[in-house]
């Protein structure tokens, strides 16, 4: 018998909803079958903890007296955009400072959620209305009226793993890639994370609140770069495909689930804790949430050749063994989302749940059934 | 029992096979961990040894005549593992397996016995919480 969100909601409301994180259900999975999981589970909690580098936040500053149109505003020198309403700027995860060279926007978000003081310097060229021409000041996320995540694309359902053919080291967002096939990283939680056990976003939609950063926070749009169209075995995509664009209140953040990232000789990125409750409404849902890490597969692409070419396609049960054979060679694996906090913050997406303090969302909107990823085209004229 | 020496070569010594000698005439068994030797000026060797007493004593001495200064080298990796937030990065790199996730807690760990300061880890971590500590002294 299929359930409602709004059934789930009242035995939440009743303390009665039975709970589990992705990690507890699969191991159900080995006991029980998907009818009695469906019949059983109300709420399965996913996670992830990775960079996204598609992050930034929207900020306002406040006015001040006599007042500026801020057109270029730097926060501890790192600029941030300013081309909005006088006192509004957004700032985004990977701008880099103009004076450190480990230091960017990124470290901005997390020092301003950490209750730092952070320099603020605007300049204008003044007008009638908004007579000042420059500040410098301090701020906080106190004297904010607000600050608020703002990432346009978080939460990759799956992502390519990445090695390197070629004779010289190389420095990318995947981290270090050794020469010769040195070595093998990969990004996603497998079968913790979110859009993997829920794969053709049934129960994930525009309105859906999550855990971001250890507050609540909500879906908003579809992801940047959101592909319906990669190839799928058991309707899991093979490679990247769904994102999501998400939302959320900086002041309520913790720095223990948004992280600031150095990628040696790439730049600046974001670590992002999310977490995503998943309704068990039906069998199919059940069946989605039982997905295991050798039922996950991606593509080992060549980050040393150009265009990135597809050499194997892994398993994340095979990436999570720290090594992989490709062709009868071994490769050493390694991981850049971190399995540990997305465990603890499926745990306390439980715990939120399981209080009554956080009820499941309908979607207002599902996301497109049917988004193309476009490559550019470079044009001589337009 | 497995040493290591960091070998400071002059520069009238850096084309000499001394590795070769060291090996062939003191029989050490000998794992080159870091070579920065460019031929006509100074150079500098880590390297990992095994010998038996006698023959150590002698190899050492063969050193010290050639005019090559001996440093009996420890290391400190210092992680700071409060702040990790064990995405795992550095395991990426590092061949020795000195630095692992655990399987089970998924949390790292650091195995110092198996390090060989190459010094990957510390340019893989995005935190920037990790440094290597020469700890070392002239060998007399």
């Amino acid at each position: 018998m299929p359930k409602t969100i709004e059934q789930i909601n009242e035995r939440i409301k009743k303390g009665e909803a039975v709970v589990l994180t992705a990690g507890e259900v699969k191991k159900m999975g080995q006991e029980l079958s998907i009818k009695e999981i469906a019949k059983k589970v109300d709420v399965v909690t996913t996670a992830t903890f990775g960079p996204m580098c598609s992050s930034g936040a929207f900020i306002n500053f406040g006015h001040s007296d006599p007042p500026i149109k801020m057109s270029k505003v730097w926060l501890n020198y790192v600029p941030a955009y300013a081309g909005l309403a006088a006192v509004d700027a957004y700032i985004g995860a990977t701008e880099a400072s103009e004076r450190e060279s480990e230091y960017g926007g990124a470290h901005v978000i997390e020092d301003l959620i950490a209750g730092k003081s952070i320099q603020l310097w605007a300049i204008s060229k003044g007008t009638d209305c908004y007579p000042r021409k420059e500040i410098e000041t301090y701020i906080n996320k106190d004297t904010l009226n607000e600050c608020f995540l703002f990432n346009p694309r978080n939460a990759y359902q799956n992502y390519a793993a990445a090695t390197n053919s070629t004779d010289k080291t190389i420095y990318t967002y995947l981290g270090i890639l050794l020469p010769r096939f040195g070595n093998a990283t990969y990004s996603t939680t497998g079968e913790l994370s979110p859009l993997l056990n829920d794969p053709e976003l049934r129960t994930i939609g525009i309105g859906t609140r999550i855990f971001l950063g250890g507050a609540q926070g909500f879906v908003v749009w579809n992801g940047t770069q959101f592909n319906t169209t990669t190839t799928t075995e058991n309707k899991i995509p093979i490679g990247p495909a769904r994102t999501l664009s998400l939302i959320g209140d900086m002041k309520k953040m913790s720095i223990e689930f948004i992280k600031a990232a150095i990628f040696e000789r790439y730049g600046i990125s974001l670590f992002v804790g999310i977490g995503i409750p998943i309704p068990i409404l039906d069998e199919d849902m059940a069946k989605f949430v039982s997905v295991r890490d050798q039922d996950i597969k991606t593509t080992l692409c060549d980050y040393g050749l150009a265009g990135r070419p597809v050499i194997a396609e892994v398993t994340y049960k095979e990436l999570r063994s720290g090594e992989i054979i490709v062709e009868g060679r071994s490769i050493k694996t390694g991981p850049i989302s971190s399995m540990y906090k997305a465990r603890k913050i499926a745990e306390i997406l439980k715990e939120w749940i399981q209080k009554g303090d956080f009820l499941i969302t309908e979607p207002v909107q599902e996301l497109s059934k049917n988004a193309v990823f476009k490559k550019m085209t470079v044009r001589k004229e337009g | 029992m497995k040493e290591r020496l960091i070998l400071n070569f002059p520069p009238e010594c850096s084309e000499k096979p001394i590795t070769y000698h060291l090996i062939k005439d003191y029989n050490f068994k000998v794992n080159i961990l870091k070579a920065e030797i460019t031929p006509g000026k100074e150079g500098r060797l880590l390297i990992e040894i095994e010998a038996e007493q006698e023959d150590l004593e002698q190899g050492l001495r063969f050193l010290k005549d050639e005019g090559i200064s001996i440093y009996s080298l420890s290391r400190e990796v210092i992680i700071k593992k409060d702040e990790c937030i064990h995405c795992g990065l550095c395991t990426a790199v590092c061949f020795p397996g000195a630095l692992e996730v655990d399987r089970n807690s998924w949390k790292l760990i650091f195995n110092p016995e198996k390090c060989i300061a190459c010094e990957l880890c510390i340019q893989a971590c995005p935190l920037r919480l990790i440094n290597v500590c020469f700890v070392g002294g002239l060998k007399t």
